[in-house]
């Protein structure tokens, strides 16, 4: 085993202060490798311990997200670039995109021998969308007819009226509205199928899952607060064929100690390496390291509410945040450019996505411009000096502390206000704020994609009253040009309407964008074939021992 | 005897009502909604939050909560965590690790802390007493994470002597290594307050009186010197063994112990009030009942501590 200079420096160091800057990072990260490989190795990956019983439409984090992932197929699945392919579905075919006519594959299996039919996914997609059943992902269903009477609180409701099985192998569904790029959506968690069984009794399901997936959980696989193990499931025949002996998710409360355990061999693959080693797992693991952009990104959201940031002046004061804020300089030198300066709302590896909005000017460096507007503002409705523009984050986790600071002397230097961070100690008490509507002030807001497609990235979030919509902007032009992209007639057409929506989004800029998350993990000497997908996960299936 | 032992049970009750209410509180207090913090950065669906609150009593005034969750209790069913799994299995799951490890780390440190401070007593002010004085000086005025994450680093990672995590079984030998960290700073208190008793002991009459009586040094030592040094460090290892499982909540998250800490804390993080309160219920039983074994020690050691009814 090598160990750099630098690993073992770190190594003293952190004993007396953990934080310690080590030399420059190595070559470039090299991803993948070439094929071939040992198949018959049980990979083991870093995992954490899943909050919710392990039910497809009930999870909603990446603990338990990325065991579904693997246990279960849907009607597609995402390449690698984020291209949705078949999975289970024949065909999905909707000229209007609002209705849809959905062919299932035939002589489909559960690894319990169930066979899985059109009538299969309908009930599974209504026991998903029944407030009954409490779901976590229910909201996933909202598109289809039929959903707010079977979703509304205390309903005994259990079908969507826009499910219906035409026979065993098809079924249509019809939605509230065109969506041009619902079927993009169908390769999430809350759309896969599940057994009869799991309808009957989730709670005993969710202990031990049964899907059709490229793995099955082995007997007894899920240690709770220990690990969690997969094993190839031998009839699965769709795109993501397993490589190796299994999966093995060790779970793990920090990710130093995972870090720890890549440095020693103990560990195969650590999805996201910890902030305290990003100095020097380049010289720690040399080559096999990956420094890959994912579906993911980090802006800062200013609510509306409040009076000094409304209006006209309040556009003009959020452009002039915007210019005076360095992305360059604080991806450089606080992430160690493990971050992309962000040119629009969404996120590079999307289809559609375009890095020349007009527009995104507003997202460039630029301190005189920034005054101008400053000023602009001010000649509207005076800034008062002694208020303190703050930024809140949550400390608990994602090591936002350095960027906010960052940011806040940046502001400061360039505007001359008064800037504070502002923590929080949970995320759940920053959300608590944000969803009550009394934050007084910006607060930080971060996207991971759940469907790789740009609206997932503008209308969950800046639609009138839509749920995530922090900043609480509503302006009917931008609600009216993301509607068009809905009703395009095909996803590219949809994806330029989008653009043309983001247009507007970057002149009212009721969030900062900041710039796009970059995958940066590693992997121990034993593996290779190491590759992460569009969302920023390892593909897990690919990856063999040496 | 046996009435004494009877009334320091009784004395649990009141212990054991304050320490859930106290903590129950702390838990309903803490800011943040659980179930809007369950949904993520998504946004909350209200219907799905409302049967959630109502199936973990989230809809009720604090002590109608506290109360369903006395009725829990005595009702042997402590209720669920938020992955629907019942409480008594977490509790059976976290703390045999827990116990093995804090047990571990008593006997390290009992074991070397007294023998260590019993030569560094008998040999004052040689080298070898300088050493442990300075060496244990050390260890306390380091903070244990800093210790924990050194060890790991040149033991684990570096010479690789042992892995830097413990096992998904939390073997005995697995633990050794977590178990001397955990344990590291009350061997120095072990070890300084061995070394003093028995410095104290060894200018007493009757030791005097032992040795002028023509007794092997031996005997003097083990029977009339260690002996009657080992009650203060008894009352220090009784009392540690409870701070020891309580304690060992950094010690396993630097090694991905498998523990009470470990569950314990990501319950706080979650706001899971009836897992906190299980979990911190039993550590405070565990140190009520290791002081009563300590003062039942005593009689043992020191046939002159009576205890009346």
């Amino acid at each position: 085993m090598r160990f750099s200079r630098t690993s073992k420096a770190l190594g003293m160091a952190a004993i007396a202060a953990l934080a310690l800057t080590g030399c420059g990072a190595g070559g470039p990260a090299a991803g993948g490798g070439s094929t071939g490989g040992d198949t018959s190795k049980v990979i083991l990956v870093d995992g954490s311990e899943p909050q919710r019983p392990l039910m497809p439409a009930d999870t909603n984090e990446v603990g338990g997200g990325k065991v579904m992932q693997m246990m279960f197929a849907g009607l597609v699945s995402y390449d690698p670039s984020g291209k949705p392919v078949n999975e289970v579905a024949e065909s999905i075919e909707g000229k209007d995109g609002q209705n849809f006519t959905i062919k299932v594959k035939k002589d489909q299996k559960f690894t319990n021998g169930e066979a899985i039919t059109a009538k299969t996914f309908v009930d599974s997609w209504n026991f998903g969308a029944a407030a009954k059943n409490a779901q976590l992902s229910g909201s996933f269903f909202e598109s289809i007819k039929g959903y707010d009477g079977a979703s509304a609180e205390g309903s005994t409701v259990e079908t969507m009226s826009g499910l219906k099985v035409v026979d065993d192998q098809t079924f249509t569904v019809a939605l509230k509205q065109p969506e041009s790029d619902w079927p993009l959506r169908l390769g999430y968690t809350a759309f896969v199928p599940v057994p009869s069984g799991a309808l009957k009794d989730p709670k005993a399901f969710g202990e031990k899952p049964v899907g059709n997936g490229p793995y099955k959980m082995a007997d007894g696989g899920w240690q709770h607060n220990v690990q969690i193990q997969l094993v190839p499931n031998p009839d699965y025949n769709g795109p993501r064929k397993p490589k190796n002996a299994g999966v093995t998710f060790k779970i793990f409360q920090n990710d130093d100690a995972a870090y720890q355990d890549l440095l020693s061999n103990n560990l195969d693959v650590l999805q996201v390496i910890p902030t305290s080693a990003l100095k020097n797992f380049k010289s720690d693991l040399g080559d096999r390291t990956i420094n890959k952009p994912y579906a993911g990104n980090q802006t800062i959201a200013i609510p509306e509410y409040l009076p000094e940031w409304s209006g006209e002046a309040g556009k003009l004061r959020r452009q002039a945040i915007s210019m005076a804020i360095n992305r360059d300089e604080i991806t450089k030198v606080i992430f160690s450019s493990a971050r992309q300066p962000a040119k629009d709302f969404t996120a590079p590896v999307l289809d559609g996505y375009s890095g020349s909005i007009p527009g995104s000017e507003n997202l460039v460096f630029d301190a005189a411009k920034a005054k101008d507007a400053w000023a602009k503002a001010d000649a509207i409705q005076k800034w008062d000096a002694d208020k303190t523009f703050t930024i809140a984050y949550n400390a608990d986790k994602g090591g936002h502390k350095a960027w906010v600071e960052a940011v806040v002397n940046q502001l400061k230097n360039t505007l001359g206000i008064k800037v504070e961070g502002k923590p929080y100690a949970t995320f759940k008490e920053s959300r608590d704020d944000a969803t009550a509507k009394t934050l007084t002030g910006a607060i930080r807001a971060g996207w991971q994609a759940d469907y790789p497609s740009l609206y997932n990235f503008l209308g969950p979030i800046y639609k009138t009253g839509a749920g995530s919509n922090d900043a609480s902007y509503a302006n009917p032009v931008f609600d009216k040009a993301i509607a068009d992209g809905l009703n395009a007639s095909s996803v590219s057409d949809g994806n330029k309407a989008m653009n043309k929506a983001q247009e507007i989004l970057l002149t009212d800029l009721p969030a900062i964008p900041l710039w796009y998350q970059v995958a940066q993990g590693g992997w121990s000497d034993k593996v290779t074939n190491v590759d992460y997908g569009w969302d920023g996960v390892p593909l897990y299936y690919d990856i063999t021992g040496k | 005897m046996a009435t004494y032992i009877l009334k320091r049970f009784l004395q649990l009750i009141p212990v054991f009502l304050g320490a859930t209410l106290l903590v129950y509180f702390l838990v309903f207090s803490l800011p943040g909604d659980p179930i809007a913090a369950l949904f993520g950065d998504k946004p909350v669906n209200e219907a799905v939050a409302a049967k959630l609150r109502v199936q973990y009593h989230l809809d009720q005034p604090f002590f109608m909560q506290y109360l369903l969750y006395l009725k829990s209790i005595f009702t042997f069913d402590l209720g669920q965590d938020f992955s629907g799994r019942p409480i008594a299995a977490v509790l059976a799951e976290v703390f045999p690790v827990t116990a093995r490890l804090a047990v571990m780390a008593l006997i390290f440190e009992a074991v070397f802390g007294i023998v260590f401070g019993l030569i560094a007593g008998l040999r004052k002010g040689r080298f070898f007493d300088a050493t442990v004085l300075v060496a244990s000086l050390v260890v306390i005025s380091i903070p244990i994470f800093v210790l924990g994450f050194l060890l790991q680093f040149t033991i684990g990672v570096q010479l690789g002597w042992a892995k830097p995590t413990v096992s998904s079984a939390a073997t005995v030998q697995d633990l050794i290594l977590p178990a001397i960290v955990l344990g590291l700073a009350s061997f120095a208190y072990v070890l300084r307050l061995t070394r003093t008793s028995v410095l104290e002991n060894m200018n007493a009459d009757y030791v005097r009186t032992a040795s002028a009586k023509g007794l092997s040094r031996f005997r003097v030592v083990r029977v009339h010197i260690l002996r009657n040094s080992l009650i203060p460090v008894i009352t220090f290892l009784g009392a540690d063994l409870g701070t020891l499982m309580g304690g060992a909540i950094v010690t396993e998250g630097i090694f991905n112990v498998p523990g009470v800490g470990n569950r314990l804390y990501r319950a706080v993080l979650t706001g899971e009030g009836p897992t906190v309160v299980s979990i911190v219920t039993v550590l405070v039983l565990i140190y009520c009942l290791s002081n009563l074994l300590v003062d039942l020690l005593y009689a043992w050691l020191d046939p002159r501590i009576r205890y009346d009814a």
